[in-house]
């Protein structure tokens, strides 16, 4: 019976299938980090049971690490003794764990991609809900709570429901100027934030297909804000040139039998989606969020949309609420909204390329004077891989701040905070309420729009931008 | 896990839709490193800046069942979440759809978390608004939910509301096959990587 690339890698990892009782899955590779573990590790404590395969287990210090200052203890002691349960946890368990400082720590979603852990076919749990990101490899990743850690520390498996199928498939060649974050705020907004429900996402069609590695990250990383369990891509040519050499992908002949199996990895033709979405690249914008879930989005050359406009009345009220918590009002063009911070960074957008992007707007120009912008590398490695590319200097010397790496203000649970009533242009996964600090206002774009906006003080799309950098030509 | 077999008690009507695990419990109040103590987190936002908002009206204070709009639990995967509910003094959740994550936390949490049709929803609204001392009783047991004179079906798959009922812990379900996992380990390609330093 002809399957989808999804259902290939799940039927591969059944360990046991019993009638009227979920499936238990192998695990083939467990990311772990300092906030939904602790109480994991108590419970294998409590059970006197250890970890069964801590070969399969790599932990990370990324959530609440400081971005400044990062080799001194971290000042808040609650965010401190977490780290510390972390690294106690691990050096009980014998977990390899990249500390603070360390050259392989980074944000969870960014490290396994970077050291080549994450592979085709691979089945990868982590207690975070962007482990949908490593989808982009042809894996079957996806997020799980504290319990469920538990559950593979001891186990190695998950019980699990088969998931459903959906395809989104965007055909054509993306517009200049428009990103792979375009295209993913662009699919939440027409599937809704819980659209996807019970489904693993695969992208396919041209567009998706002509896509670099990072590009598909950003894509497969944000499936969960349209609800789904988990994004994937099917690997291809690109996939193999971004993994090989990498330090945890197979060499020589395991290489060329990891290749040879991955090839095999694709949706057969005549195989059957539960649910399918199509969208023409051609059509594409720039998007920005306006609300306070990731599907309120809209190209950039919109405006803020008038609440009574909503036909469902879930939707309409919940614009309502989102407005009065923006401080926006309807009507107002997207481009004349004006922020204060600008984020660059995060396991949706804190990639080399991403930074790539952002530099080249940034090159040669300064930043709003009145806009301050933190950019943020997904990981130590992307660090030193940007100042080896003096992209470090491109951002100070455009008055940008260059920070150590972590989740940072994606989610604020270190110092690096919004203040009430503040806005943001960023280039992370979520505007909710508060998300980035209290009170704090968020509006989603890609590197490029975040560039723009710095530069301006305004929602900007490079497209808009009218001066000359100073060193352009030379 | 604490069982769950039935439970009476007031509900408070959250007429919201989409309400993610942000709003639920934020993150700077995860940085907890035990299993109770989270509801000082739970719904803070809504709590400090909303003098009206449902959890700060004494009608509802002292509610056990919440009932809120479609979408609940998007975001985050934290189980906290679950947590943060369970130690503000709730054990079920009622809702017309749940996000993925939340729901699958919840059976591992022991708080229960009931779907019902969106018109079901707002009828239950409609009686603990005109009357928040409505008792209502969720009885797992019976897959019903009961306030005043109507009773209503809900659906949950056996599996699941048996070790609910039972108050069991997955682990221990999946330790008696552990030759299934041997046999598995056993096959898996050698190319495989492990997370030691390479
Ligand atoms: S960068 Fe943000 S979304 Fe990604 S893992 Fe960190 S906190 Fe979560």
């Amino acid at each position: 019976m002809p399957k989808t690339l999804a259902e290939k890698v799940y039927d591969a990892h059944v360990v046991r299938s019993a009638e009227g009782e979920p499936d238990l899955l192998y695990i083939d590779l467990h990311l772990v980090h300092e906030v939904t573990s602790p109480q994991a590790f108590d419970g294998l404590r409590a059970a006197g049971r250890p970890v069964r395969r801590p070969d399969l287990t790599m932990a990370t210090e990324d959530h609440n690490v400081p971005t400044l200052d990062v080799l001194a203890p971290i000042a808040d002691p609650v965010s401190r003794a977490q780290v510390e349960a972390l690294r106690a946890n691990a050096a009980e368990f014998g977990i390899r764990l990249a500390p603070m400082g360390d050259r392989d720590q980074g944000i969870v979603h960014v490290i396994g991609p970077q050291l080549g852990l994450t592979q085709p076919g691979m089945t990868i749990v982590c207690g975070d809900s962007h482990t949908s990101t490593h989808g982009a490899f042809g894996a079957l990743a996806f997020g799980i709570g504290t319990s469920e850690v538990e559950h593979v520390l001891a186990t190695q498996t998950l019980p699990q429901k088969r998931p459903r199928q959906m395809a989104v498939t965007v055909e054509g060649e993306l517009p200049e100027g428009v990103s792979a974050k375009d295209v993913i705020l662009a699919v939440i907004a027409q599937i809704g934030t819980n659209g996807a429900a019970g489904h693993v996402i695969e992208y396919r069609g041209s567009a998706i297909r002509a896509l670099s590695m990072e590009a598909r990250m950003t894509i497969c990383n944000m499936s969960i804000e349209a609800g789904a369990r988990a994004g994937m891509i099917a690997p291809d040519e690109t996939t193999f040139a971004y993994l090989q050499g990498r330090p945890h992908a197979p060499q020589g002949a395991d290489w060329d039998a990891a290749v040879e199996h991955w090839r095999s990895l694709h949706t057969d033709d005549g195989a059957v989606f539960d649910t399918e979405v199509v969208l023409h690249a051609a059509d594409l914008a720039p998007f920005v969020t306006w609300g306070t879930n990731p599907g309120q989005g809209l190209p950039i050359t919109g405006r803020v949309p008038d609440p009574a406009e909503f036909a469902d009345d879930h939707e309409r009220r919940a614009a309502e609420q989102a407005l009065a918590y923006m401080g926006l009002t309807p009507g107002t063009p997207l481009r004349e909204i004006e922020v204060d911070t600008v984020f660059l960074g995060s396991c949706t957008n804190g990639r080399i390329e991403d930074l790539r992007t952002a530099a080249e707007l940034l090159r040669g120009r300064r930043i709003d004077p009145n806009t301050r912008m933190l950019v943020v590398p997904g990981s130590v490695g992307v660090k030193l891989q940007a100042e080896a590319e003096g992209l470090d200097r491109v951002f100070t010397e455009a008055g940008a701040e260059w920070r150590g790496a972590g989740c940072s203000m994606c989610l604020g649970m270190n110092p690096d905070q919004l203040a009430p009533g503040e806005r943001s242009a960023s280039t992370s996964n979520r505007n909710f309420q508060g998300r980035q600090g209290k009170g704090g206002r968020t509006h989603l774009v890609s590197p490029s729009v975040a560039a723009a906006t710095a530069l301006t003080g305004r929602l900007t799309a490079p497209a808009d931008l009218t001066d000359a950098p100073a060193t352009a030509g030379v | 896990m604490q069982p769950f077999t039935t439970h009476t008690g007031t509900a408070a009507p959250l007429r919201r839709s989409a309400v993610d695990t942000d709003q639920i419990i934020p993150a700077e109040y995860l940085k907890r490193i035990t299993r109770t103590g989270f509801e000082d987190g739970l719904f803070v936002a809504w709590r400090t800046n909303e003098p009206d908002f449902v959890l700060n009206r004494p009608e509802h204070a002292g509610a056990s069942i919440l009932v809120a709009g479609p979408d609940f639990g998007t975001g985050s995967s934290r189980e906290h979440a679950c947590w943060a509910l369970l130690d503000g003094g709730f054990r079920v959740v009622i809702s017309s759809r749940f996000a993925d994550i939340f729901r699958n936390n919840s059976t591992k949490s022991g708080l229960l978390t009931v779907v019902l049709p969106q018109a079901d929803v707002e009828a239950l609204w409609a009686a603990v608004e005109a009357e928040p001392a409505t008792p209502v009783t969720v009885d797992l047991q019976a897959r019903t939910v009961t306030h005043g004179d109507t009773t209503v079906p809900f659906e949950i798959d056996d599996y699941t509301r048996w070790r609910l009922l039972e108050g069991l812990d997955d682990v221990g379900l999946t330790e008696r096959h552990l030759a299934d996992i041997e046999a598995h380990e056993a096959r898996r390609p050698p190319w495989l990587p492990t997370a030691l330093p390479a």
